[in-house]
């Protein structure tokens, strides 16, 4: 069969589709169950407050209201947990104060749930909830982190100045960085901002918490990218639940960009109450309460520092950086400004000398964790803008200061100075190719046809490394995970030959169904339509790890490979029985086992029936039966790279920029579908161009939200984006999984800030601006001009 | 309580509802319609968008009671009764328009509206008709591209036809 | 939402009546209405549906003015041949508020009753001079609006239309907000028989208002280049947030002045 019609490298239609398309998707608030109750959540109205008087009792008797809890109700209970333990530069443990289901005596910001009403219809909820007597005596709240660090106000008693942790690495090389910075021909610096942002998958958070008292059975549906790690971390650490007495389900997923790997407070909420209540309870998210009570991305300020040599070789890179935390730890947000980022610093280059010190800090604002990219995208950022810089103070071109010190092609496997070792890659091959893309002999044409109409013009590159296909277990674990983070999965070849899989990654958008099923029809030669992929449901699903860090084909991919290949191999075993030939001379092609050089043959559906009806099998040597299961974990990370390209058009009167166009050349090892692979590159930089020219959240002084609905959080709309031009021809297969795939879920979002920045910094070089924090709104743009050219008028 | 009598997807229905009860609540709730999506609460994210007497609108800023007697259509209404998907549903699945589906159906039904009024919109037409519909998965490229080729055809059959 | 009731009248008089009953209040398209009382900013007694009232609804174009009845939504207003013939300025601006579903829904009375300080439609209305027509009387655009979300209108009065007299030329600037898709700053600039009128929403903390000395200017001299001499209003008194500070504000009135002449 043509290879491109089918199976390995073709762009199959994706399956799921037409549930979609047809109003039959069922998301988790589309699950109503029978006789169920409705929780409504009261939150903080204020950013940092002690509560003095919490009386529910007029609550509690309004109509159809079933109970109202309150932190009370929790004692016992254990605190939201955090999966990660950063350790500091003193080998101190970071600092872990609880994250109370429900306020216990003190609000820490907007959104802090207090107490919730759980009434037989969401209006008698919200209605009761209104006769809660409640008074909070509002505190001091500490926003900006470097305030924060002064102390005065804590944000929990246990960390009097709101450290959470103060981390160095790598430690060893602290001092040579210094010292190369210090004797340096030129130093770049830059001080950076890489903004807030709020995940906002179109699917609010909802969870439905049923329990079964006849069989002691609690079952959570909830909107989760990783059901088993819910279960897991419910069950254990919070609610005291044994797994086997708990079933989670993440049916259909509306997008979770990071936000919804969390486990958080209104899971363990529902699946609590319900139990309490005997009843079914749901609550679903409105999205001025996704704003404030899902995990937020970014939020670093960084001073970035870049020593070159007097031939322009980079000799060094200090960092250093706050990293809001937020008012709790979220479940992996210690992890993301270390070692997700830190060990990103080499980016694409031959830098020897590495340093980073990461200072995170509690705030009296929401919660901060993994946001698509995640560490990465903040590493990539300020590399990619110090470079350009650089390049503009030196007066020579960024792409080739990017391509003299990029790691070269011969130079693989290469060990960066900060811990990990690249597996693949050709950044000059990818940089070579966006400079194609982007019609680089053409801008000088098109700024100066932009000029006439008085518009400034910008051309702007970045190049990205990221390390996905998170990741090698007994590496995580030495750095503080408190998790393995293998994939699993079952294939199950049913009698007949069809095969249903059961995976442990989740798909929340990525095609999961589509693209499995594709890689085991090329693995078996059976058509895609006769594999189910089954997933986001504990009870049927072997214990995995979810979807998160662009892992699921190369981590929960490798698992459904390593299992199809054992299934080939009993297969190939039964193969020789039936047709009386000896193992070693059986081939296996097109779906067809077959004795070498004769014409003798059976189907793989035959071989298939032969394991469930045994009658003439080898029962001696072989169980009946055909499944398997592997869980597969990965020897390093992948590193999937690429050249992005971005050009704008600034209306110097307005401050408004253009994306007139955008180009990007990525290396994602092999790709088993381009028409999805396209998708997510499309889909990241679309929020890569948010991230840096529309979104900001923001708190004022004393801790409101600015932007806390989509009335003031400005998402990009079709008109912001332009078509984006997408090439993945340059291909180094990733050498340490067996489909050499690389992931590609994340790197639109982290290659194209950079890039947007980079291009409206070279628009505006004329004026004098060398640098604006994202985003680059159009007040931001015009001040920048308008401040920039008052400067060089005086 | 108010009784409302409407037709959705070409069926009569009817039903009680307050007054402050939403057609989208209607839809979901009293229907079981779930394939209008609620995204947001101020009106911004048009993942909720029906048709009401052909038009296009937000069913979450939409009272049910103001529209009783209307002729509602919702996503569930817009394949053939076999199934088929029409031409526009068609196309986001050949184009990838989708990926985690949520935003799709008001996607759906927004191009739908653009359609039987503009024919043969231009990539920016349809780009600022999409003003009141958020994705977040697509970088809207693919769904852009599929309104375009869904009009193309559309014109096609309509060529065809006459 | 709280509870309330829904009233349906068929009749300006019958809703100016069920307008009386206590916290009663008119629903016009509810594309404002409805998120605000989601959020439960509101407590209505009662929803008093305007849009079901035959009279309220269509436009008649005339030879020197064009009515646009109060329960008009903006997509007809925006695909009125009459009306973009005779003011197309205003016909465009209908045709770029909000969203084309708020378009399908919201009408020209809901929105001058309700004057939101960022709305579209009060720029059109004071910009051109325009005249509100009530259940009760007719009030010129420069006493109507008084302030952000506050008219002239009185306890229980209903919008039935706005009247606007054709102008020579005139066109509508807006500046959008990125997220809400209201207008950050909008001008509307109209040469009419007796003048020229520059409004400018979106900007003022005191509501739509006209910026005198661009009118003065462009009446000498109608043209970007005579709004480009002129100084930006003062930033004092523009609204601050963070989509734009007044002096930010203040700079965009000028700019979308100087675009609103061009395009008109």
């Amino acid at each position: 069969m043509n290879k491109q019609m089918t199976g390995i490298g073709a762009s199959s239609k994706r399956r799921e589709d037409v549930r979609f398309l047809t109003g039959k998707g069922q998301y988790t608030d589309d699950i109503n169950r029978h006789g169920q109750l409705y929780a409504h959540f009261v939150r903080s109205e204020v950013a940092h407050g002690k509560i003095t008087k919490l009386d529910a009792s007029a609550a509690a008797a309004a109509p159809g209201v079933a109970h109202v809890f309150t932190s009370k109700d929790f004692e016992g209970v254990g605190g939201v947990p955090c999966g990660w333990l950063i350790t500091d530069k003193n080998g101190e443990p970071m600092k872990e104060p609880k994250h109370p289901i429900l306020a216990e005596g003190k609000v820490r910001h907007v959104g802090d749930p207090i107490a919730v009403v759980v009434a037989e219809t969401l209006a008698q909820a919200r209605d009761a909830a209104e006769l809660i007597d409640l008074e909070i005596e509002e505190l001091p709240a500490v926003i900006d982190m470097r305030e924060a660090l002064k102390g005065g106000v804590a944000v929990h008693d246990e960390a009097p100045d709101n450290l959470c942790y103060d981390w160095e690495f790598v430690a060893e090389n602290k001092a040579a960085v210094d010292e190369a910075i210090a004797r340096a021909a030129h130093v770049t610096t830059l001080e950076l901002v890489n903004n807030r942002l709020v995940a906002n998958p179109m699917e609010p958070r909802c969870a439905i918490g049923e329990y079964d008292r006849a069989g002691d059975q609690h079952t959570l549906y909830t909107t989760s990218q990783n059901p088993h790690v819910i279960r897991l971390l419910m069950g254990a650490f919070v609610l005291g639940i044994p797994e086997h007495k708990l079933r989670v389900v993440a049916p259909d997923v509306g997008g979770g960009f990071g936000t919804k790997i969390y486990h958080y407070a209104e899971e363990a909420f529902v699946t609590f109450a319900a139990k309490k209540l005997n009843k079914p309870v749901k609550w679903t998210a409105s999205r001025s309460e996704a704003f404030m009570s899902d995990a937020q991305g970014r939020d670093h300020v960084t001073k970035v520092e870049l020593a070159l040599d007097a031939d322009n070789n980079f000799t060094a890179l200090r960092c250093l950086t706050h990293a809001n935390m937020g008012a709790y730890l979220s479940t992996f947000a210690p992890c993301i400004p270390t070692w997700l980022h830190g060990t990103l610093l080499a980016g694409n280059y031959r830098t020897p000398l590495i340093f980073t010190n990461v200072k995170a800090v509690f705030t009296n604002t929401v919660p901060v964790d993994a946001y698509r990219g995640a560490g990465r995208p903040e590493a990539t950022y300020q590399l990619e803008r110090v470079i350009d810089k650089a390049a503009r103070e030196l007066g020579v071109s960024p792409i080739a200061l990017r391509k003299q010190n990029f790691i070269k092609p011969d130079q693989f496997p290469y060990q960066t100075p900060v811990a990990v070792v690249y597996d693949t890659g050709d950044y000059d091959a990818t940089m070579d190719k966006v400079v194609e893309m982007a019609d680089l002999a053409g801008f000088d044409a098109r700024k100066a046809e932009a000029k006439s109409r008085g518009k400034l013009r910008g051309l702007g590159f970045a190049h990205y490394i990221e390390a996905c296909g998170i990741a090698p277990s007994s590496l995580v674990g030495a750095l503080g995970a408190r998790a393995g983070l293998y994939e699993a999965a079952t294939v199950r070849v049913n009698p007949t030959g069809s095969v249903s899989v059961f995976t442990g990654s989740h798909s929340h958008g990525q095609g999961h169904e589509t693209t499995f099923a594709q890689v085991v029809s090329d693995m078996l030669g059976i058509p895609e339509d006769q594999i189910d992929i089954v997933h986001g449901d504990t009870n049927r699903v072997p214990f995995g790890m979810g979807t998160y860090g662009s892992r699921s084909l190369a981590v929960g991919g490798s698992a459904i490979v390593k299992s199809v290949e054992k299934i080939v191999s009993k297969a190939r075993k039964i193969a020789a029985h039936l047709l009386e030939a000896s193992e070693a001379d059986i081939t296996f092609e097109d779906g067809q086992f077959k004795v070498a050089g004769t014409d003798r043959a059976k189907a793989f559906g035959e071989i298939a029936l032969a394991a469930y009806v045994p009658h003439q099998y080898p029962i001696e040597e072989i169980e009946p039966g055909l499944e398997e299961t592997s869980f597969y974990d990965p020897k390093n990370f992948t590193y999937p790279s690429g050249g992005y390209a971005c050009e704008v058009e600034v209306d110097p009167e307005t401050g408004v920029v253009k994306v007139c166009a955008f180009h990007a050349a990525d290396d994602f090892g092999n790709l088993v579908n381009p028409m999805i692979v396209e998708g997510q590159i499309h889909g990241g930089v679309a929020q890569g161009i948010g991230q840096a020219m529309l979104e900001h959240c923001t708190f004022d002084a004393d801790g409101q939200p600015q932007a806390g609905s989509y009335m003031d959080y400005a998402m990009p709309r079709a008109a912001d984006m332009p078509m984006v031009n997408i090439d993945s021809s340059c291909v180094t297969p990733c050498t340490h999984n067996p489909l050499g795939v690389k992931g590609c879920g994340e790197a639109g979002a982290i290659g194209s800030p950079p890039a947007f920045v980079n291009a409206v910094i070279d628009a505006l070089a004329e004026r004098g601006v060398t640098h604006i924090d994202m985003p680059l709104t159009p007040q931001a743009v015009w001040k920048a001009i308008h401040g920039a050219s008052a400067v060089a008028a005086e | 309580m108010a009784s409302v009598s409407m037709t959705v997807n070409g069926k009569a229905v009817s039903g009680e509802v307050e007054g402050r009860t939403l057609l989208v609540e209607f839809l979901r709730e009293g229907l079981e319609l779930t394939g209008t999506h609620v995204g947001c609460d101020t009106s911004q994210c048009g993942a909720c968008v029906v048709h009401v007497n052909g038009e296009s609108v937000k069913a979450c800023s939409v009272l049910a009671v103001a529209v009783d007697g209307a002729d509602i259509r919702t996503i569930e209404g817009m394949a053939a009764p076999d199934g088929t998907l029409s031409v526009l549903q068609q196309a986001f699945q050949d184009h990838h328009g989708l990926q985690c589906g949520f935003c799709t159906p008001g996607m759906v039904m927004s191009a739908a509206d653009l359609l039987q009024k503009n024919a043969d919109p231009s990539e920016q037409e349809v780009r600022e008709w999409l003003e009141g519909n958020i994705c977040r998965c697509t970088g809207y490229h693919n769904i852009v591209k599929a309104i375009l080729a869904a009009a193309a055809t559309l014109r096609g059959e309509k060529i065809a036809a006459e | 939402m709280y509870a309330f009731d829904y009233v349906k009248p068929a009749s300006v008089a019958d809703a100016v009546k069920a307008l009386s009953a206590e916290d009663a209040q008119p629903i016009s398209g509810g594309q404002t209405l409805i998120p605000t009382l989601k959020q439960r900013l509101g407590q209505p007694s009662a929803l008093v549906d305007l849009t079901k009232i035959a009279d309220l609804v269509g436009i008649e174009a005339g030879s020197d003015s064009v009515l646009v009845k109060g329960a008009t939504t903006h997509a007809a207003v925006a695909a009125h041949e009459g009306v973009m013939q005779a003011i197309p300025g205003l016909a465009k601006l209908a045709a770029h508020i909000g969203d084309p579903q708020v378009r399908n829904r919201g009408t020209i009375g809901g929105s001058v009753a309700n004057n939101d300080p960022a709305a579209c439609y009060p720029a059109a209305v004071l910009g051109l001079g325009a005249t509100v027509l009530t259940d009760r009387r007719e009030i010129a655009a420069d006493d109507y609006f008084q302030g952000m979300f506050t008219t002239a209108l009185e306890e229980g009065e209903i919008v039935t239309g706005v009247r606007f007299p054709i102008p020579e030329k005139s066109a509508y600037a807006k500046f959008v907000q990125p997220a809400s898709r209201f207008a950050l700053t909008g001008v509307y600039a109209a040469k009419l028989k007796g003048g020229v009128r520059v409004a400018v929403t979106g900007a003022s903390e005191s509501g739509v208002f006209r910026w005198a000395e661009a009118e003065a200017a462009l009446a000498s001299n109608w043209s970007p280049e005579a709004v480009e001499t002129l100084a930006a209003p003062a930033a004092d008194g523009m609204i601050g947030d963070i989509h734009g500070a007044p002096d930010y504000r203040a700079h965009l009135v000028k700019v979308m002045t100087k675009r609103a002449v061009a395009a008109a």
